[in-house]
Protein backbone atom coordinates (compact mmCIF):
# COMPACT_ATOMS: atom_id res chain seq x y z
CA UNK A 1 0.00 0.00 0.00
CA UNK A 2 1.55 3.26 -1.09
CA UNK A 3 1.54 6.36 1.08
CA UNK A 4 -1.04 8.98 0.30
CA UNK A 5 0.08 12.56 -0.20
CA UNK A 6 -2.46 15.09 1.04
CA UNK A 7 -2.77 18.60 -0.32
CA UNK A 8 -5.41 21.31 -0.57
CA UNK A 9 -5.23 21.60 -4.32
CA UNK A 10 -3.83 19.12 -6.80
CA UNK A 11 -2.87 20.79 -10.09
CA UNK A 12 -2.52 18.59 -13.15
CA UNK A 13 -0.01 20.26 -15.46
CA UNK A 14 2.93 22.51 -14.54
CA UNK A 15 2.81 24.83 -17.55
CA UNK A 16 2.65 28.61 -17.11
CA UNK A 17 -1.03 28.59 -16.16
CA UNK A 18 -0.67 25.74 -13.65
CA UNK A 19 2.28 27.56 -12.10
CA UNK A 20 0.45 30.87 -11.80
CA UNK A 21 -2.53 29.09 -10.23
CA UNK A 22 -0.20 28.30 -7.29
CA UNK A 23 0.19 32.03 -6.77
CA UNK A 24 -3.51 32.87 -6.86
CA UNK A 25 -4.42 29.88 -4.67
CA UNK A 26 -1.54 30.69 -2.33
CA UNK A 27 -2.90 34.16 -1.65
CA UNK A 28 -5.92 32.37 -0.17
CA UNK A 29 -3.72 30.02 1.91
CA UNK A 30 -4.30 26.93 -0.21
CA UNK A 31 -1.32 24.56 -0.52
CA UNK A 32 -0.71 23.12 -3.96
CA UNK A 33 0.94 20.07 -5.47
CA UNK A 34 1.60 19.89 -9.22
CA UNK A 35 2.00 16.78 -11.36
CA UNK A 36 3.46 16.87 -14.86
CA UNK A 37 4.44 14.26 -17.42
CA UNK A 38 7.54 16.22 -18.42
CA UNK A 39 10.74 16.12 -16.37
CA UNK A 40 10.60 19.84 -15.51
CA UNK A 41 8.13 22.71 -15.12
CA UNK A 42 7.02 24.91 -18.00
CA UNK A 43 4.85 22.72 -20.22
CA UNK A 44 4.90 23.73 -23.87
CA UNK A 45 7.00 26.80 -23.04
CA UNK A 46 9.79 24.54 -21.80
CA UNK A 47 9.34 21.60 -24.16
CA UNK A 48 8.34 23.13 -27.49
CA UNK A 49 9.75 26.63 -27.66
CA UNK A 50 12.00 27.58 -24.70
CA UNK A 51 14.06 29.95 -26.86
CA UNK A 52 11.14 31.67 -28.55
CA UNK A 53 10.14 35.20 -27.59
CA UNK A 54 6.57 35.86 -26.40
CA UNK A 55 5.19 39.33 -27.07
CA UNK A 56 1.76 39.31 -25.44
CA UNK A 57 2.47 38.91 -21.73
CA UNK A 58 1.21 42.14 -20.12
CA UNK A 59 4.05 44.27 -18.83
CA UNK A 60 6.70 42.44 -20.85
CA UNK A 61 7.25 43.84 -24.35
CA UNK A 62 9.16 40.63 -24.97
CA UNK A 63 9.98 37.65 -22.78
CA UNK A 64 11.58 34.31 -23.66
CA UNK A 65 9.36 31.29 -22.99
CA UNK A 66 11.85 29.70 -20.58
CA UNK A 67 12.46 33.08 -18.97
CA UNK A 68 8.72 33.40 -18.30
CA UNK A 69 8.71 29.96 -16.68
CA UNK A 70 11.71 30.89 -14.51
CA UNK A 71 10.00 34.10 -13.39
CA UNK A 72 6.77 32.26 -12.57
CA UNK A 73 8.75 29.78 -10.46
CA UNK A 74 10.30 32.71 -8.62
CA UNK A 75 6.89 34.31 -8.16
CA UNK A 76 5.34 31.17 -6.62
CA UNK A 77 8.37 30.18 -4.52
CA UNK A 78 6.91 31.77 -1.30
CA UNK A 79 4.04 29.28 -1.46
CA UNK A 80 6.36 26.24 -1.55
CA UNK A 81 4.39 24.09 -3.98
CA UNK A 82 5.12 20.37 -4.27
CA UNK A 83 6.10 18.93 -7.66
CA UNK A 84 5.96 15.43 -9.14
CA UNK A 85 7.59 15.22 -12.57
CA UNK A 86 7.74 12.39 -15.13
CA UNK A 87 4.30 11.33 -13.97
CA UNK A 88 1.04 11.03 -15.83
CA UNK A 89 -2.19 11.23 -13.88
CA UNK A 90 -4.10 8.12 -14.86
CA UNK A 91 -7.11 8.20 -12.55
CA UNK A 92 -9.18 10.90 -10.90
CA UNK A 93 -11.95 9.76 -8.57
CA UNK A 94 -14.30 11.49 -6.24
CA UNK A 95 -14.05 10.50 -2.57
CA UNK A 96 -17.21 9.76 -0.65
CA UNK A 97 -16.53 12.20 2.15
CA UNK A 98 -15.69 15.00 -0.34
CA UNK A 99 -12.48 15.73 -2.18
CA UNK A 100 -10.68 13.65 -4.77
CA UNK A 101 -8.17 10.85 -5.16
CA UNK A 102 -5.60 11.16 -7.94
CA UNK A 103 -3.42 8.25 -9.07
CA UNK A 104 -0.34 8.43 -11.30
CA UNK A 105 1.11 5.90 -13.75
CA UNK A 106 3.66 5.03 -11.03
CA UNK A 107 0.78 4.24 -8.67
CA UNK A 108 1.37 7.18 -6.37
CA UNK A 109 -1.79 8.35 -4.66
CA UNK A 110 -2.75 11.94 -3.84
CA UNK A 111 -5.80 13.22 -2.03
CA UNK A 112 -6.93 16.79 -2.49
CA UNK A 113 -9.94 18.88 -1.64
CA UNK A 114 -9.89 20.52 -5.06
CA UNK A 115 -8.43 19.45 -8.41
CA UNK A 116 -7.34 21.92 -11.07
CA UNK A 117 -6.76 20.60 -14.57
CA UNK A 118 -4.23 22.85 -16.30
CA UNK A 119 -3.10 20.25 -18.78
CA UNK A 120 -2.85 22.45 -21.88
CA UNK A 121 -3.03 20.37 -25.03
CA UNK A 122 -2.95 17.19 -22.96
CA UNK A 123 0.07 15.13 -22.05
CA UNK A 124 3.27 14.94 -24.03
CA UNK A 125 3.65 11.40 -25.26
CA UNK A 126 6.12 9.69 -27.58
CA UNK A 127 5.27 10.21 -31.18
CA UNK A 128 4.34 7.23 -33.33
CA UNK A 129 6.60 7.36 -36.39
CA UNK A 130 4.87 7.46 -39.77
CA UNK A 131 5.73 3.84 -40.65
CA UNK A 132 2.79 2.00 -42.25
CA UNK A 133 1.39 -0.81 -40.10
CA UNK A 134 3.46 -0.06 -36.98
CA UNK A 135 0.38 -0.25 -34.71
CA UNK A 136 0.21 -4.04 -35.14
CA UNK A 137 3.59 -4.46 -33.43
CA UNK A 138 3.18 -1.97 -30.56
CA UNK A 139 3.33 -3.48 -27.10
CA UNK A 140 5.13 -6.55 -28.41
CA UNK A 141 8.04 -5.81 -30.75
CA UNK A 142 7.78 -2.02 -30.89
CA UNK A 143 8.22 0.23 -27.85
CA UNK A 144 8.76 3.95 -27.45
CA UNK A 145 10.71 3.82 -24.21
CA UNK A 146 12.82 1.33 -22.31
CA UNK A 147 11.30 0.38 -18.98
CA UNK A 148 13.32 -2.81 -18.45
CA UNK A 149 16.54 -3.39 -20.34
CA UNK A 150 16.28 -7.16 -19.82
CA UNK A 151 13.43 -7.28 -22.33
CA UNK A 152 15.97 -6.50 -25.04
CA UNK A 153 18.54 -9.15 -24.09
CA UNK A 154 19.47 -11.42 -26.99
CA UNK A 155 17.32 -9.48 -29.48
CA UNK A 156 18.08 -7.88 -32.82
CA UNK A 157 17.41 -4.35 -31.66
CA UNK A 158 16.90 -1.51 -34.11
CA UNK A 159 16.93 2.01 -32.68
CA UNK A 160 15.60 4.76 -34.96
CA UNK A 161 16.45 8.41 -34.52
CA UNK A 162 19.29 10.88 -34.18
CA UNK A 163 18.66 12.52 -30.81
CA UNK A 164 19.87 11.83 -27.29
CA UNK A 165 17.36 9.07 -26.54
CA UNK A 166 18.29 7.16 -29.70
CA UNK A 167 22.02 7.38 -28.98
CA UNK A 168 21.67 6.66 -25.24
CA UNK A 169 19.71 3.49 -25.84
CA UNK A 170 21.89 2.30 -28.72
CA UNK A 171 24.87 2.49 -26.36
CA UNK A 172 23.10 1.08 -23.31
CA UNK A 173 21.55 -1.88 -25.11
CA UNK A 174 24.61 -2.72 -27.21
CA UNK A 175 26.22 -4.98 -24.56
CA UNK A 176 23.09 -7.08 -23.96
CA UNK A 177 21.39 -7.19 -27.36
CA UNK A 178 22.25 -9.79 -29.96
CA UNK A 179 22.88 -6.88 -32.32
CA UNK A 180 22.10 -3.18 -32.19
CA UNK A 181 21.45 -1.31 -35.42
CA UNK A 182 20.98 2.43 -35.32
CA UNK A 183 18.93 3.84 -38.20
CA UNK A 184 19.00 7.56 -38.89
CA UNK A 185 17.90 9.64 -41.86
CA UNK A 186 21.23 11.45 -42.29
CA UNK A 187 24.82 11.19 -41.11
CA UNK A 188 24.47 14.22 -38.78
CA UNK A 189 23.10 13.65 -35.28
CA UNK A 190 21.29 15.96 -32.86
CA UNK A 191 22.57 13.98 -29.88
CA UNK A 192 25.46 14.95 -27.61
CA UNK A 193 28.72 14.66 -29.63
CA UNK A 194 30.32 12.51 -26.95
CA UNK A 195 27.73 9.76 -27.41
CA UNK A 196 27.90 10.09 -31.19
CA UNK A 197 31.66 9.46 -30.97
CA UNK A 198 31.14 6.44 -28.74
CA UNK A 199 28.63 5.06 -31.23
CA UNK A 200 31.04 5.54 -34.15
CA UNK A 201 33.79 3.79 -32.15
CA UNK A 202 31.54 0.76 -31.62
CA UNK A 203 30.60 0.83 -35.29
CA UNK A 204 34.26 0.83 -36.33
CA UNK A 205 34.94 -2.05 -33.95
CA UNK A 206 32.15 -3.98 -35.68
CA UNK A 207 30.06 -4.11 -32.50
CA UNK A 208 27.15 -2.00 -33.76
CA UNK A 209 25.65 -1.18 -37.16
CA UNK A 210 24.71 2.26 -38.40
CA UNK A 211 22.34 2.48 -41.36
CA UNK A 212 21.57 5.84 -42.95
CA UNK A 213 18.01 5.96 -44.26
CA UNK A 214 14.34 5.94 -43.34
CA UNK A 215 12.34 2.93 -42.21
CA UNK A 216 9.90 2.20 -45.03
CA UNK A 217 8.35 -1.16 -44.14
CA UNK A 218 8.04 -3.74 -41.35
CA UNK A 219 7.82 -7.52 -41.79
CA UNK A 220 6.70 -10.12 -39.31
CA UNK A 221 3.54 -11.81 -38.13
CA UNK A 222 1.19 -11.84 -35.13
CA UNK A 223 2.85 -8.82 -33.60
CA UNK A 224 6.31 -10.40 -33.79
CA UNK A 225 8.67 -8.35 -35.89
CA UNK A 226 11.27 -10.17 -38.02
CA UNK A 227 12.90 -7.47 -40.10
CA UNK A 228 12.54 -3.93 -41.33
CA UNK A 229 13.27 -2.28 -44.66
CA UNK A 230 15.37 0.87 -44.64
CA UNK A 231 15.28 3.13 -47.67
CA UNK A 232 18.63 4.85 -48.10
CA UNK A 233 19.64 7.59 -50.50
CA UNK A 234 20.32 5.09 -53.30
CA UNK A 235 19.11 1.68 -52.21
CA UNK A 236 16.87 -0.22 -49.84
CA UNK A 237 18.28 -2.66 -47.27
CA UNK A 238 16.67 -5.30 -45.08
CA UNK A 239 17.72 -5.29 -41.42
CA UNK A 240 16.99 -8.15 -38.99
CA UNK A 241 14.85 -6.72 -36.20
CA UNK A 242 12.94 -8.35 -33.36
CA UNK A 243 12.76 -5.23 -31.17
CA UNK A 244 12.19 -1.77 -32.64
CA UNK A 245 12.75 1.41 -30.62
CA UNK A 246 11.72 4.50 -32.58
CA UNK A 247 12.49 7.92 -31.05
CA UNK A 248 10.52 10.51 -32.98
CA UNK A 249 10.00 13.15 -30.33
CA UNK A 250 6.90 13.99 -28.36
CA UNK A 251 3.39 14.93 -29.32
CA UNK A 252 0.44 16.14 -27.26
CA UNK A 253 -2.45 13.81 -26.61
CA UNK A 254 -5.47 14.46 -24.43
CA UNK A 255 -4.73 11.12 -22.75
CA UNK A 256 -6.57 9.83 -19.69
CA UNK A 257 -8.42 13.17 -19.13
CA UNK A 258 -11.12 11.77 -21.43
CA UNK A 259 -11.80 8.94 -18.97
CA UNK A 260 -12.50 10.97 -15.85
CA UNK A 261 -16.22 11.36 -16.42
CA UNK A 262 -16.05 15.06 -17.30
CA UNK A 263 -18.11 16.56 -20.11
CA UNK A 264 -15.93 17.24 -23.14
CA UNK A 265 -16.24 19.60 -26.08
CA UNK A 266 -13.95 18.62 -28.99
CA UNK A 267 -11.17 17.37 -26.70
CA UNK A 268 -11.54 20.34 -24.39
CA UNK A 269 -13.27 20.66 -21.03
CA UNK A 270 -16.25 23.03 -20.94
CA UNK A 271 -16.28 25.38 -17.94
CA UNK A 272 -18.32 28.34 -16.79
CA UNK A 273 -16.67 31.74 -16.96
CA UNK A 274 -17.33 32.72 -13.36
CA UNK A 275 -15.54 29.86 -11.60
CA UNK A 276 -13.93 27.88 -14.43
CA UNK A 277 -15.43 24.78 -12.89
CA UNK A 278 -16.04 21.60 -14.91
CA UNK A 279 -19.20 19.49 -14.95
CA UNK A 280 -17.94 17.95 -11.68
CA UNK A 281 -18.08 20.40 -8.73
CA UNK A 282 -14.64 20.79 -7.15
CA UNK A 283 -12.78 20.05 -10.37
CA UNK A 284 -11.68 23.16 -12.23
CA UNK A 285 -10.08 23.50 -15.66
CA UNK A 286 -7.93 26.48 -16.69
CA UNK A 287 -5.69 27.36 -19.63
CA UNK A 288 -5.64 25.76 -23.08
CA UNK A 289 -7.51 22.65 -21.94
CA UNK A 290 -10.79 24.41 -21.16
CA UNK A 291 -13.50 25.70 -23.43
CA UNK A 292 -16.16 28.37 -23.14
CA UNK A 293 -17.76 30.70 -25.69
CA UNK A 294 -15.11 33.14 -26.86
CA UNK A 295 -12.20 31.09 -25.49
CA UNK A 296 -8.76 32.24 -26.62
CA UNK A 297 -5.79 29.94 -26.09
CA UNK A 298 -3.51 32.60 -24.67
CA UNK A 299 -1.28 32.43 -21.62
CA UNK A 300 -2.77 35.70 -20.38
CA UNK A 301 -6.29 34.25 -20.57
CA UNK A 302 -5.10 31.32 -18.47
CA UNK A 303 -3.72 33.72 -15.84
CA UNK A 304 -7.10 35.48 -15.59
CA UNK A 305 -8.87 32.12 -15.36
CA UNK A 306 -6.52 31.10 -12.51
CA UNK A 307 -7.43 34.20 -10.50
CA UNK A 308 -11.16 33.61 -10.74
CA UNK A 309 -10.82 29.88 -10.18
CA UNK A 310 -8.91 30.53 -6.94
CA UNK A 311 -11.88 32.42 -5.46
CA UNK A 312 -14.21 29.54 -6.28
CA UNK A 313 -11.72 26.94 -5.01
CA UNK A 314 -11.46 28.79 -1.69
CA UNK A 315 -15.22 28.61 -1.38
CA UNK A 316 -15.12 24.82 -1.93
CA UNK A 317 -12.42 24.32 0.70
CA UNK A 318 -13.73 26.79 3.30
CA UNK A 319 -17.42 27.27 2.51
CA UNK A 320 -18.14 29.24 5.67
CA UNK A 321 -15.23 31.64 5.40
CA UNK A 322 -16.00 35.03 3.88
CA UNK A 323 -13.58 35.76 1.05
CA UNK A 324 -11.97 39.14 1.46
CA UNK A 325 -10.67 40.60 -1.77
CA UNK A 326 -7.29 42.27 -1.32
CA UNK A 327 -4.64 43.88 -3.51
CA UNK A 328 -1.03 42.65 -3.41
CA UNK A 329 0.09 46.29 -3.60
CA UNK A 330 -1.33 47.28 -0.25
CA UNK A 331 -2.44 44.32 1.85
CA UNK A 332 -0.15 43.63 4.79
CA UNK A 333 -1.56 40.13 5.20
CA UNK A 334 -0.77 39.32 1.56
CA UNK A 335 2.71 40.78 2.02
CA UNK A 336 3.26 38.37 4.90
CA UNK A 337 2.27 35.43 2.70
CA UNK A 338 4.59 36.63 -0.05
CA UNK A 339 7.40 37.09 2.44
CA UNK A 340 7.93 40.77 1.61
CA UNK A 341 8.56 43.44 4.22
CA UNK A 342 6.15 46.34 4.63
CA UNK B 1 0.64 39.58 -53.39
CA UNK B 2 2.51 36.44 -54.32
CA UNK B 3 0.91 33.41 -55.95
CA UNK B 4 1.47 30.01 -54.33
CA UNK B 5 0.27 26.63 -55.54
CA UNK B 6 -0.18 23.67 -53.23
CA UNK B 7 -0.69 20.22 -54.71
CA UNK B 8 -2.47 17.94 -52.23
CA UNK B 9 -1.57 14.27 -52.09
CA UNK B 10 -4.59 13.36 -54.25
CA UNK B 11 -3.44 15.80 -56.93
CA UNK B 12 -5.89 18.62 -56.17
CA UNK B 13 -4.34 22.02 -56.80
CA UNK B 14 -4.89 24.96 -54.47
CA UNK B 15 -3.85 28.36 -55.82
CA UNK B 16 -3.68 31.12 -53.25
CA UNK B 17 -2.60 34.73 -53.07
CA UNK B 18 -0.16 35.15 -50.20
CA UNK B 19 1.12 38.21 -48.44
CA UNK B 20 4.87 38.72 -48.43
CA UNK B 21 6.37 38.00 -45.01
CA UNK B 22 3.79 35.33 -44.17
CA UNK B 23 4.85 31.69 -44.23
CA UNK B 24 3.91 28.99 -46.72
CA UNK B 25 2.44 27.04 -43.75
CA UNK B 26 0.20 29.94 -42.62
CA UNK B 27 -1.26 30.30 -46.10
CA UNK B 28 -1.96 26.57 -46.30
CA UNK B 29 -3.84 26.66 -42.99
CA UNK B 30 -5.74 29.83 -43.92
CA UNK B 31 -6.84 28.21 -47.18
CA UNK B 32 -7.57 24.79 -45.64
CA UNK B 33 -5.08 22.89 -47.78
CA UNK B 34 -5.50 19.26 -46.71
CA UNK B 35 -2.48 17.45 -45.25
CA UNK B 36 -0.78 20.43 -43.60
CA UNK B 37 -1.31 20.01 -39.86
CA UNK B 38 1.14 22.49 -38.27
CA UNK B 39 0.68 21.02 -34.82
CA UNK B 40 3.14 23.37 -33.10
CA UNK B 41 1.76 26.51 -34.75
CA UNK B 42 4.91 27.44 -36.61
CA UNK B 43 7.57 27.20 -33.92
CA UNK B 44 9.73 24.75 -35.91
CA UNK B 45 9.04 22.30 -33.09
CA UNK B 46 7.32 19.48 -34.98
CA UNK B 47 7.34 18.13 -38.52
CA UNK B 48 3.68 18.31 -39.45
CA UNK B 49 3.85 21.03 -42.12
CA UNK B 50 6.27 19.09 -44.30
CA UNK B 51 6.13 19.82 -48.06
CA UNK B 52 8.14 18.95 -51.16
CA UNK B 53 9.34 22.02 -53.02
CA UNK B 54 8.91 21.74 -56.80
CA UNK B 55 12.31 20.98 -58.36
CA UNK B 56 12.25 24.21 -60.37
CA UNK B 57 12.06 26.21 -57.13
CA UNK B 58 14.46 24.44 -54.77
CA UNK B 59 17.42 26.74 -55.47
CA UNK B 60 15.37 29.91 -54.87
CA UNK B 61 13.64 28.57 -51.75
CA UNK B 62 16.96 27.45 -50.31
CA UNK B 63 18.14 24.79 -47.87
CA UNK B 64 16.73 24.17 -44.40
CA UNK B 65 18.69 25.53 -41.46
CA UNK B 66 20.10 23.16 -38.83
CA UNK B 67 17.07 23.37 -36.52
CA UNK B 68 14.71 22.57 -39.39
CA UNK B 69 16.93 19.66 -40.52
CA UNK B 70 16.64 18.29 -36.96
CA UNK B 71 12.86 18.47 -37.12
CA UNK B 72 12.78 16.86 -40.58
CA UNK B 73 14.11 13.71 -38.86
CA UNK B 74 10.54 13.26 -37.59
CA UNK B 75 8.89 13.63 -41.00
CA UNK B 76 7.65 10.93 -43.37
CA UNK B 77 9.52 10.10 -46.60
CA UNK B 78 11.94 12.98 -46.45
CA UNK B 79 13.44 13.86 -49.86
CA UNK B 80 16.23 16.23 -50.84
CA UNK B 81 13.52 18.82 -51.68
CA UNK B 82 11.76 18.46 -48.33
CA UNK B 83 11.10 21.60 -46.28
CA UNK B 84 8.93 22.56 -43.34
CA UNK B 85 6.50 25.08 -44.80
CA UNK B 86 6.50 27.18 -41.60
CA UNK B 87 10.13 28.02 -42.33
CA UNK B 88 9.55 29.31 -45.87
CA UNK B 89 8.74 33.03 -45.91
CA UNK B 90 6.76 34.34 -48.86
CA UNK B 91 8.58 37.01 -50.88
CA UNK B 92 8.38 38.51 -54.39
CA UNK B 93 10.89 36.09 -55.90
CA UNK B 94 8.72 33.14 -54.89
CA UNK B 95 5.79 34.28 -57.06
CA UNK B 96 4.50 31.09 -58.72
CA UNK B 97 6.02 28.71 -56.13
CA UNK B 98 4.68 25.15 -56.25
CA UNK B 99 4.82 22.80 -53.26
CA UNK B 100 3.45 19.27 -52.94
CA UNK B 101 1.95 17.87 -49.73
CA UNK B 102 3.27 14.41 -48.73
CA UNK B 103 1.07 11.37 -48.19
CA UNK B 104 1.23 11.80 -44.43
CA UNK B 105 2.75 14.04 -41.78
CA UNK B 106 5.09 12.87 -39.04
Amino acid sequence: MSDITHTDVLIIGAGPVGLFAVFELGLFDMRCHLIDILDRPGGQCAELYPEKPIYDIPGYPVVGAQELVDKLLQQIAPFKPGFSFNRMVTALERLEGGGFRVTTDENEVFEAKVVVIAAGGGSFQPKRPPIPGIEAYEGSSVSYSVRRMEEFRGHDVVVVGGGDSALDWSLNLQPIARRVTLVHRRPEFRAAPDNVNKMHALQQAGALDLVIGQVSALSGEDGALRSIAVKGPDSEVEVACTRLLPFFGLTMKLGPVAEWGLDLHENQIPVDTEKFETSVPGIFAIGDINWYPGKLKLILSGFHEAALMAQAAKHVISPKERIVFQYTTSSTSLHKKLGVAD
Amino acid sequence: MTKLTYIAHDGTRFEVEAENGSTVMENAIRNAVPGIEAECGGACACATCHVYVDEAWTALVGEPEAMEEDMLDFAYEVQPNSRLSCQIKVRNELDGLIVTVPERQG
